[in-house]
């Protein structure tokens, strides 16, 4: 029986095959929604958009909550009383982050918006591994 | 097992784990990594502990709602401790800022985050070298990865750079940082939040929750920095390491190989890795159970010779 998810991350991978070695057919993004298909593993096969979207994806982007983007009134009262929706930018936030450097302005956060602006390509990881004479295995 | 038993074992759970005894610790291990009580939910019906059967779809809701773990927090909300921690170990040990040998190090460890058992974080793993010549090496929340000069010089292949990341990447895969947070303030943050779970807080809301961010950070950055984690911890980060380079190609060995160098070069009582970690040997008997008897890491030439080339002054 399928079974709906939603992508718990910012960003994550969507694989032709369940293993980190699977080529990436596409990305999907914070809150989307997908339906469960079968399952290897740790790996979940998915349906993105009736058929448009398939491959493998890491159970650790997914969650069984409906993830509500930007959340009304009425959901936050939903919420409330269901432990089956979470209210994306809830609890510790951007907001709570803020506070934190206005009380603390001597941490600086510089280095570490830096270090997230470094991306690395599945191209750069596969000429890495080639490079590096690696033979991988391949994930659970 | 029935709702009324399931309902005493899970009792009994809260008390045992008040206590510090029993099931708590068994529950914690069972349910630690990745993986969610709603994910271990959908793995299978029931397990069993001694003649007691555990229905897992029941009580994985049933857990969600008697206690708040930080298997709670979600993978957004474990982002925004990470960055705010990270910044923090920064405050002490700073950017070696290295773009060259910044890069070598996120392709390796994109690599190995990939093959480990928590691939997908909120906003992805990240790392950075530090300038200190202490050996030492943090991760905080949600996969950014920080260590120092020190810390690499110990490695005198990229089989053991490997292994030092990955060793790091365990500790965000088991959320080692999270479990340094006080029960009380889990507790305040989840549930808070689960009753005003706005997204732009009213003003009492961000005092009372910016009161719990504020302690939960330095619950971890202390824990990080100054006590350290268990040896059980250090344990898992270690296996962690061992299956995440062993998917990867890597010869588990560079592990044995970096903790070899690092008892040459720690100093007794000094404020580094010796204070925040196990003995080295302590571990290396731990690892040698896993991977048997040590054998000589030989990387090949041109593995050798970027390894040499990103990292070789360092």
């Amino acid at each position: 029986m399928q079974k709906m998810m939603s992508i718990q991350v910012k960003k994550s991978a969507v694989r032709s095959s369940p293993s980190f070695l699977g080529k990436i057919v596409t990305h999907l993004n914070y809150g989307d929604r997908v339906a469960v298909q079968n399952a290897k593993g740790s790996w979940y096969f998915i349906d993105g958009s009736k058929g448009k979207t398939e491959g493998w994806m890491h159970s650790s982007s997914l969650s069984l909550k409906k993830i509500v983007l930007n959340p009304g009134a009425s959901d936050v009262k939903q919420a409330a009383s269901s432990d089956e929706i979470t209210l994306a930018g809830k609890g510790f936030n951007k907001q709570v982050e803020n506070d934190f450097k206005s009380k603390n302005p001597q941490v600086d956060f510089m280095w570490i918006n830096k270090m997230e602006k470094i991306t690395i390509s599945q191209n750069q990881i596969q000429s890495f591994i080639k490079e590096g004479q690696l033979s991988p295995t391949g994930g659970k | 097992m029935d709702r009324s038993s399931r309902r005493k074992f899970l009792s009994l759970a809260c008390r045992w784990s008040i206590l510090g005894l029993g099931a708590a610790p068994v529950l914690s291990s069972i349910f630690s990594g990745c993986k969610t009580l709603e994910m271990l939910a959908e793995s299978g019906p029931s397990f069993q502990i001694g003649d007691m059967v555990v229905d897992t779809k029941a009580m994985a809701k049933e857990t969600l709602v008697v206690t708040n773990s930080v298997e709670d927090f979600t993978p957004e909300q474990e982002y925004y401790i990470g960055r705010t921690v990270g910044a923090m170990i920064l405050q002490k040990y700073k950017p070696y800022d290295n773009p060259k040998a910044d890069r070598y190090i996120n392709v390796m460890g994109q690599m190995l985050a990939q093959a480990s058992d928590c691939p997908e974080t909120y906003g992805g793993y990240h790392f950075l070298i530090q300038e200190s010549d202490e050996i030492n090496a943090f991760a905080a929340p949600g996969g950014f990865i920080f260590m120092t000069r020190g810390m690499l010089r110990c490695c005198p292949q990229e089989d053991a750079v490997a292994a030092v990341l990955a060793h790091e990447i365990g500790h965000v895969q088991y959320k080692h940082g999270l479990r340094a947070i006080k029960q009380s303030r889990v507790t305040s943050a989840l549930t808070a939040l689960a009753i005003k779970g706005a997204k732009n807080h009213g003003d009492e809301d961000l005092a009372e929750l910016a009161k719990t961010f504020e302690g939960s950070i330095s619950d971890i950055t202390k824990t990080l920095i100054v006590n350290g984690y268990s040896r059980s911890f250090e344990n898992q980060a270690d296996l962690a390491a061992i299956s995440i380079l062993q998917r990867t190609g890597y010869n588990p060995n560079g592990l044995v190989t970096m903790l070899n160098q690092m008892k040459t070069r720690l100093k007794p009582g000094s404020q580094d890795f010796a204070a925040t970690h196990p003995s080295p040997d302590s571990r290396l008997a731990d690892i040698q159970q896993y991977i048997g008897k040590y054998s000589t890491v030989k990387s090949p030439q041109a593995r050798q010779a970027r390894f040499k080339a990103s990292l070789g002054k360092i």
